[in-house]
């Protein structure tokens, strides 16, 4: 009914292998736990409710379909939205948010692999939408909208490319099939996604222009976001069609580093799931999983410990300031 | 709109429901990745992992078949893995050309098909049941004892608690579409992709501003209620002796199906 289950991009569990989930899990723990310690730094108590609602609002406008062609729908994503509304690391913690709600309580996308699925549909869209805007955010309002419409349109295709990558990389899929076929559906979500997003903000702009001008969230961002959502599409735009149509160099890489399994004995950390002085295949296998969990573990618990820390100083430091709610500048 | 509509929480009171939260995560995750460790053609440990589901459903008071029923929402999912019947070497068991592309369909790419399908097939019942017999704040708190930074927390706990605010608004909006867009019989009525996009964009930003405006007045009455920045619980959230119970009987079970198909 109102919330579609059948979305491509959330990966269900068991569809990468363990060593692809939890090195997402890693680069994922990692952005997020920059995220949070930029957000504590720069966002009041206020900014709290504001991007939890926030979340529900993508999570609801993700409702919101209009009917394309023969009985298919588009509707909105959120990330590019997201990230210029509320500046790229809250807009990513809000992004995480929608994405573990619908993995937790609506089995859409798997719990083992939401790292993936953050990093997908969050990090990367966020990334890739906030760096195009902030390369134009002194420009005309055209230039603007323009911009966005393809940073929205390049989100989703970011976020498609690296979902075929991973499932490729763990043995599930070829790539010259995987990829021109996400390529090719998220095409036309991404076309959907950018007439949106430009339609949304357009409308933002029209009626509350002080949410988005100068001296905002979103305006913060400093220059790196440029160079970051640069290399994001400039990675995008070469590597698409390079994995489509010559997918030798990439699998023969993907051999050499242990993702895939061949013939040939491979080399690398963890190569294949064997550990080297370990005869056994079966039994390296699971001592090569429980070092991939340790790793994780042990990165969660360091970083969830510092982020406490933090946030115990920041509490305190916020408890000071409580007085003087910085709503002044806002309009009813 | 009934406010429970996507709350997937279903009140009894069996062993499985008065189990603490943080227990029945741990235990969730660890079925989960027990699931992904075994090895491709595992049936006698997959047997053993059904049985562990079966078991817990039992536990819950539920009925024996819940999550089996439930599960086939998400089963569409597991089509996604054709792609794995191609893409693994071994014996070609059958060949066919489509498109541009020669697909050889090979023992080793069904065996792995069938597994990672099972294998999807028992999370997804796994998950189903955590969210099944534990209330969502409770899960949210359950997440807060295992370190996910209370940041995140918080920002989930209000997207729980305001999805169904908004999903109204929602409701509202396309209804609103909806008495908008009458068409005289036998004509066409509005305009193309690019104009129902536009549309759907409006509606997109009516929303944002309606939930940043509905998240001011949140903000200023919580503030009104002595809010500084920490949410307060007042469930006490305390392991037990019969937790602890719990939690050991599930990790050996579970070790002993990663044993059984292992060797």
């Amino acid at each position: 009914m109102l919330y579609s289950p059948i979305q491509p991009m959330h990966i269900p569990d068991n569809f990468l292998s363990i060593t692809v989930s939890l090195i997402c899990w890693a680069i994922t723990i990692i952005t997020l736990g920059v995220a949070i310690s930029r957000t504590n730094k720069s966002l009041g108590e206020r900014q709290v409710p504001l991007m939890g609602v926030m979340a529900a609002f993508i999570f609801a406008a993700q409702m919101i379909n209009f009917p394309v062609l023969g009985g298919t729908s588009g509707h909105l994503l959120g990330g590019v939205l997201a990230a210029i509304a509320l500046g790229p690391w809250a807009g990513m913690l809000v992004m995480t948010a929608v994405i573990a709600v619908q993995g937790l309580l609506f089995q859409d996308g798997g719990l083992i692999v939401m790292g993936a699925n953050i990093l997908n549909m969050g990090l990367l869209t966020c990334a890739v939408g906030y760096g195009l805007y902030r390369s134009v955010i002194g420009s005309n309002r055209t230039v603007k909208l323009a911009v966005i419409g393809v940073a929205a349109w390049l989100s989703v295709m970011a976020g498609a490319l690296s979902t075929a990558l991973q499932i490729w990389l763990s043995g599930n899929a070829q790539l010259q099939v995987i990829v021109p076929a996400m390529l090719f559906f998220h095409a036309f979500i991404g076309f959907g996604e950018a007439l949106i997003t430009v339609a949304a903000v357009l409308f933002i702009i029209r009626t509350r222009p002080d949410l988005l001008g100068e001296g905002t969230e979103s305006a913060q961002g400093g220059r790196g976001w440029i160079l970051t959502g640069v290399l994001l599409t400039l990675i995008v735009v070469l590597l698409s069609p390079f994995a489509s149509t010559n997918p030798d160099g990439l699998n023969r890489v993907a051999t050499d580093l242990g993702f895939i399994q061949s013939a040939q004995t491979a080399s690398g950390p963890l190569a294949g799931y064997t550990v080297p002085f370990l005869e056994s295949v079966s039994a390296s296998k699971i001592v090569a999983g429980v070092i991939g969990i340790i790793v994780v573990l042990a990165i969660v618990f360091i970083t969830g410990r510092s982020m406490q820390n933090k946030r115990g100083l920041n509490t305190q430091s916020n408890n000071i300031q409580a007085t003087r709610p910085p709503i002044e500048n806002r309009k009813p | 709109m009934h406010s429970d509509a996507f709350d997937r929480y279903h009140h009894h009171d069996s062993a499985l429901h008065r189990l603490d939260p943080r227990i029945k995560v741990v235990v969730a995750i660890a079925f989960i990745l027990s699931n992904a460790l075994l090895p491709d053609g595992a049936w006698m440990a997959f047997g053993l992992a059904w049985l562990f589901l079966i078991l817990a459903n039992a536990l819950s008071d539920l009925g024996l078949g819940y999550t089996f029923r439930r599960s086939f929402i998400a089963l569409p999912f597991a089509l996604v893995a054709i792609t794995v019947l191609f893409s693994v070497p071994g014996k070609p068991l059958s060949q066919f050309h489509f498109m541009m592309w020669d697909f050889t369909v090979t023992d080793a790419g069904l065996l792995r098909f069938i597994s990672i399908v099972i294998r999807s097939w028992l999370s997804v019942q796994m998950a189903i049941l955590l969210v099944a017999v534990t209330r969502f704040p409770d899960l949210i708190h359950a997440f807060e004892h295992l370190r996910v930074p209370a940041i995140l927390t918080t920002i989930i706990a209000f997207l729980y608690r305001y999805l169904f605010v908004l999903t109204d608004e929602v409701m509202r909006l396309l209804r609103a579409r909806q008495s908008r867009s009458a068409a005289a019989a036998g004509q066409r009525s509005g305009g193309g992709v690019l104009w129902r996009a536009r549309v759907a964009g409006n509606m997109s930003g009516q929303l944002f501003l309606r939930s940043y405006e509905r998240s001011d007045r949140i903000y200023n009455a919580m503030l009104a209620r002595g809010y500084d920045g920490q949410l307060l619980t007042l469930n006490p959230h305390e392991l037990h002796a019969r937790d602890w119970a719990y939690a050991l009987a599930a990790f050996l079970f579970i070790l002993a199906t990663q044993f059984v198909g292992w060797f």
